[in-house]
């Protein structure tokens, strides 16, 4: 049977999917894993970063230093490439809402929160430049909420307040949780189920979610990596930490 | 020969007043001034408005009161996400005046205020809960045929800047090493001048400064400085590479010690109530304990 973290890192992969030629940011291991899957198998023209500061041009895994560094991305590096859209990051988000904003600043009231998280970090410029997924290991109606506490990434709607050129430019292509791909590929960009992941009901996904999902067609089953996949996963993540996100 | 502008830690921070505006280099917890900001915290300044890429440089000094006003794009260590006395601090509701920004607004306001203009346009930040929770943003039309709104984000002066670089020359030509400056040439270009200091691993003759690193690594000139301070190990528990990395066991000691107001006393009374040199004595005292 295959494990979880597989199939949700191969979903991962999947956001990246006809991204060309691209910085591809995954904020943690599975992201990470995601974009550097995607680029040695069907997406071979993304750039991936070691997290610090250098674009790297071999097949790295994960907490590896054996680096063949093909390029240099400071900070500052960074902005230019997401203020100029050759980007697409995936985040994590504490709370989503069904329109994709989302809130890794605080819980409950910014002006005093209960709880204070890393404030808005680059969620406001990131959601604005260029497309951003999320991947969120813990399903619950605690994170998928009515309203976010504070919006820390724009959702379609907030979007759609905004220039012509942020609608163009804004891009939320996809959700993945430890229960289910979605996007928002629906009429008016509220979120929708895509596919649940093997012994997941669609009666499970919506019960972990508080407003509710669209459903516009099939939703199927998540698939699992290729064996040729699954050795490239093995081989950027050779002591398993993908497993220790999700389980 | 260059002015020599060596000068101490505790001087540096007895030239500041109560109020003040005040820069801190670095990202996180990298490469932060902190024997600087462990000076700050043994000084009697309070009512401060701190700009910074948080680290523990804003977790200490929330913890001890000084922050009036903050303007931050985020406060974290790191490996550690979330820095703990910063969070006590705004659950606690005791910062005043909390500016969020998001990271890159931060680098625009800095970068304003570097070039002396009064705003910087954008579009990071327009729509995010930034503008829900501060009113005094403006946005400002294109002028030009698009006649977009943008975020204006206006600049920031300092009144004093501090970080810390692997090497300079006692008259502040100075070298990053590792692998990023940061904003640490801003945070010095959107200073007044006067109050610009510059700490350092060590201190080499001008001629030595290509010993290490290529002209490229040259980004901080003389003009940028006022004050250059030789703080070897100055950046700790932060990282200094390729000095340093950041010491994960000490971090990891101070969060522990964060938890508990008893532990945080008695974590504070052997670090930080002494000079540079004997925090520095403590930390290896320690090291060689643990």
């Amino acid at each position: 049977m295959t494990a979880l973290a597989d199939i949700v890192v191969i979903a991962a992969a999947e956001a990246f999917s006809g991204d060309g030629e691209i910085f591809a940011s995954g904020m943690g291991t599975i992201p990470m894993l995601g974009a550097r899957t995607a680029r040695s198998t069907f997406e071979p023209d993304l750039l991936v970063s070691d997290g610090e500061a250098f674009y790297v041009g071999n097949e790295l895994p994960i907490g590896g230093t054996d680096k063949q560094v093909e390029g240099w991305i400071p900070f500052r590096s960074v902005f230019d490439t997401l203020w100029g859209g050759r980007r697409h990051v995936m985040m994590g988000a504490s709370q989503i809402d069904r329109f994709g904003n989302t809130n890794i600043a605080n819980i409950g009231p910014w002006e005093r929160p209960k709880a204070q998280l890393l404030g808005v970090r680059g969620g406001p410029g990131n959601t604005i430049n260029h497309a951003t997924s999320f991947f969120i290991p813990k399903h619950t109606t605690n994170v998928f909420v009515n309203t976010v506490d504070m919006v820390s990434g724009l959702g379609y709607d907030r979007a759609a307040q905004l220039s012509e050129w942020v609608q163009r430019n804004h891009r939320l292509p996809r959700v993945i949780t430890n229960l289910a791909v979605l996007d928002f590929n629906s009429a008016d960009h509220s979120m929708r189920l895509v596919s649940t992941h093997p012994g997941v009901s669609v009666a499970d996904v919506q019960a972990a979610t508080s407003f509710e999902l669209v459903i516009n067609g099939e939703v199927t089953e998540t698939r699992g990596p290729t064996d040729d996949e699954l050795a490239v996963i093995d081989r950027l993540d050779p002591r398993g930490l993908r497993h220790r996100e999700v389980s | 020969m260059s002015r020599d502008k060596r000068t101490t830690e505790d001087d540096a921070v007895a030239s500041l007043r109560d109020g003040m505006t005040i820069g801190i280099g670095g990202w996180g917890s990298r490469r932060k001034p902190m024997s600087l900001v462990r000076a700050l915290l043994r000084s009697s300044l309070k009512d401060l408005t701190i700009v910074s890429y948080g680290g523990p440089d804003v977790g200490l000094l929330a913890s001890a009161g000084k922050i009036r006003r903050i303007i931050y794009g985020f406060v974290s260590l790191d490996s550690i996400p979330l820095e703990p006395h910063w969070r006590a601090a705004r659950q606690a509701g005791t910062i005043a005046e909390p500016v969020e920004y998001d990271e890159g607004m931060l680098q625009w306001a800095l970068y304003a205020g570097s070039l002396r203009l009064p705003f910087l346009p954008t579009r990071a930040g327009l729509g995010s809960g930034v503008m829900d929770v501060n009113s005094s943003l403006r946005t400002v039309r294109s002028p030009y045929a698009d006649g977009e709104d943008l975020l204006a984000v206006p600049a920031i002066r300092l009144d004093a800047a501090f970080v810390h670089l692997n090497r300079s020359d006692a008259s502040g030509n100075a070298q990053f090493l590792g692998p990023d400056i940061y904003f640490d040439d801003l945070f010095l270009s959107a200073c007044e001048p006067g109050h610009r200091y510059l700490s350092c691993e060590r201190i080499v003759a001008t001629d030595d400064l290509l010993n290490e690193g290529t002209f490229h690594t040259l980004r901080i000139n003389r003009s940028m400085v006022d004050g250059v301070i030789e703080a070897p190990n100055g950046a700790h528990f932060t990282t200094c590479e390729p000095d340093y990395g950041r010491d994960e066991a000490f971090q990891k000691a101070y969060v522990t010690a964060a938890g508990n107001p008893d532990d945080w006393k008695a974590f504070s009374e052997r670090f930080l109530q002494g000079s540079e040199a004997q925090y520095q004595a403590a930390v290896a005292e320690w090291k060689a304990q643990s």
